[in-house]
């Protein structure tokens, strides 16, 4: 057994040292200036994110952005655990939270896009969905995120807000589980970000609510402390908030500030 | 994974000690042991203990807790009814074919469960090949319901229950079932009197082993049964969700599920049996 655990010590840390060698080295392109810059975004920009990865890359020759989505409390799990990011675009301030508690910002977030609610319906709204109300209904199966989640604390603003309960039939760990329970037919509803309903391409059909605005969801955008490409990074956040950067989040549903 | 059982047929130990290991097998298996041990280390010395009480006693992990032992429970007797006569089929029969479904059986092992709980969504979710007709004619619907998280279960439990006890089948031999069938016993009773005394310590340790992959179940219940308090939201189900907001939530009870899994080890492997079988 001790033999074992020394030989396992010994090992593991030869496995470890030839695993982890730095990965970040940029491959021999030939150029003066090539360089990587690493953005760490919330899933539900990937659409915009990668639109605006094309018009970075004209504009900084030389540089190449790697993108990596995910949802925003993982991506900022990683972020405090040592991950090498340049920029952090969150789903809501309370994940941004986790990285400015940690002090990993070079500044403090500024939020750069709003989203809201919307219901999702089956393409065609078979059920006849009009309002949130509609939702209260027992029969209909409706699903919805969890409170823990970005979007579920939304939806339990809106509930809280508005006296009306949902009966949800589940409640999915993130949006997009939620999105794909009503595009496969199995639930009549649900409550996802107006974002991903326009991300469907019209596998679902979304139905907007007034009461929407009672739970705004904010997307902080910040260079991270020590990025390794720091100058790239706050060129990526001009180019969010700048205009090219609002006319492709606005044509993905997204709300101005 | 059929590591002989049979006690005619172990091999003496004292002679086998005299034999020493090669040194080039100690380091890699010294590895393997740590990559087991290590990362639970991590996740005991990342808890926080004075929480401990309040965050496993909470209403949520207590229903998680309760939900994930009945539907294992359940889904492990559905196995081994199920299972059972499969790995027979599988071990004894001469049926044509018979390495094609074995290779089906083992599907579930290697897809990735996330998979699996797809394919039953397509198969009886409410507008699957089944669940289509289910739901018309008798307005049943399976996602979102317990029984829903019991048939993902089942679905990526069943090979392993398979699986060990054709092994166990197979070690056995047909030997004492011959003899039996030579003493006039019909097919019925041989295999009831002398082929499942013979293998039970095989089925025991499939069961446990298909018990504990149930427990562990997270991708097919949560693209199938979704998640919901009491109904589908398994422990691994409420661990992903924890980690969201509370991280102590998450490794608490990751621990529970660390300590279910070491005691169902503990009690459900046969002694002295070494292997899965």
């Amino acid at each position: 057994m001790k033999r074992l655990l020394v030989c396992g010590v010994a090992g593991l840390a030869v496995a470890i040292a030839a695993c982890s060698s730095p990965s970040q080295a940029p491959s021999s392109g030939g150029a003066a200036e090539s360089r990587t810059l690493t953005v760490f975004a919330a899933a539900s920009l990937t659409e915009s994110f990668t639109a605006l990865e094309k018009t970075f890359e004209a504009q900084n020759p030389g540089v190449d952005v790697v993108l990596n989505y995910g949802g925003s409390s993982d991506l900022a799990q990683q972020i405090v655990n040592g991950a090498p990011a340049d920029v952090f675009a969150a789903a809501s301030d309370a994940t941004m939270k986790t990285v400015t508690d940690a002090q990993l910002t070079a500044a403090a977030p500024t939020v750069f896009a709003t989203n809201v609610l919307q219901i999702a319906t089956a393409p065609g709204n078979p059920k006849a969905i009009a309002a949130f109300a509609d939702l209260a209904e027992p029969e209909l199966k409706t699903v919805v995120c969890a409170p823990q989640v970005p979007c579920g604390s939304a939806t339990a603003r809106i509930e809280k807000a508005t006296g009306i309960d949902i009966p949800a039939v589940s409640e999915e760990p993130d949006v997009k589980s939620v999105l794909s329970k009503v595009s496969s037919g199995n639930a009549d509803a649900g409550l996802v970000y107006v974002t991903d309903v326009n991300a469907s391409k019209g596998r679902v059909q979304g139905v907007s609510f007034p009461e929407s605005s009672q739970a705004r969801t904010d997307y902080p955008i910040a260079v991270v402390k020590d990025a390794p490409q720091a100058d790239l990074a706050r060129r990526w956040v001009q180019l969010v908030e700048g205009t090219e950067g609002g006319s492709v989040l606005g044509a993905q549903g997204f709300g101005k500030p | 994974m059929s590591a002989p059982t049979t006690r005619t047929r172990r091999p003496d130990r004292r002679h086998e000690e005299t034999v020493g290991l090669p040194w080039f097998v100690w380091i890699p298996a010294g590895v393997a042991f740590l990559l087991i041990v290590l990362p639970v280390l991590g996740l005991v010395q990342r808890a926080s203990w004075s929480r401990m009480p309040e965050l496993l006693l909470s209403d949520a992990a207590l229903d998680a807790l309760r939900l994930s032992l009945e539907t294992a429970a359940v889904s492990t007797v559905l196995c081994v009814l199920f299972g059972g006569p499969l790995a027979v089929v599988l071990a004894r029969s001469r049926m044509p074919g018979l390495r094609t479904v074995r290779s089906v059986v083992l599907l579930p092992l290697v897809l990735p469960p996330v998979v699996g709980g797809l394919a039953l969504l397509f198969l009886v979710g409410r507008t699957g090949l089944v669940g289509r007709a289910l739901d018309l004619w008798f307005g049943i619907t399976v996602p979102f319901t317990t029984a829903a998280v019991v048939l993902a279960q089942t679905f990526v439990a069943l090979p392993f229950l398979v699986v060990s006890l054709e092994g166990a089948l197979r070690t056995a031999g047909r030997r004492y079932e011959s003899v039996a069938a030579t003493l006039g016993a019909s097919p019925g009773l041989a295999f009831r009197r002398v082929t499942i005394p013979l293998v039970l310590p095989g089925l025991m340790s499939g069961a446990v082993l298909a018990f504990a992959r149930c427990m562990g179940e997270f991708g097919a219940t949560i693209a199938f049964a979704g998640s919901l308090q009491g109904t589908t939201r398994t422990l691994p189900l409420l661990v992903y969700l924890e980690r969201e907001t509370d991280v102590d939530g998450a490794v608490a009870l990751s621990l529970l599920l660390v300590v279910v899994a070491i005691v169902v080890i503990v009690l459900g492997r046969p002694r002295g049996s070494e292997g899965l079988t």
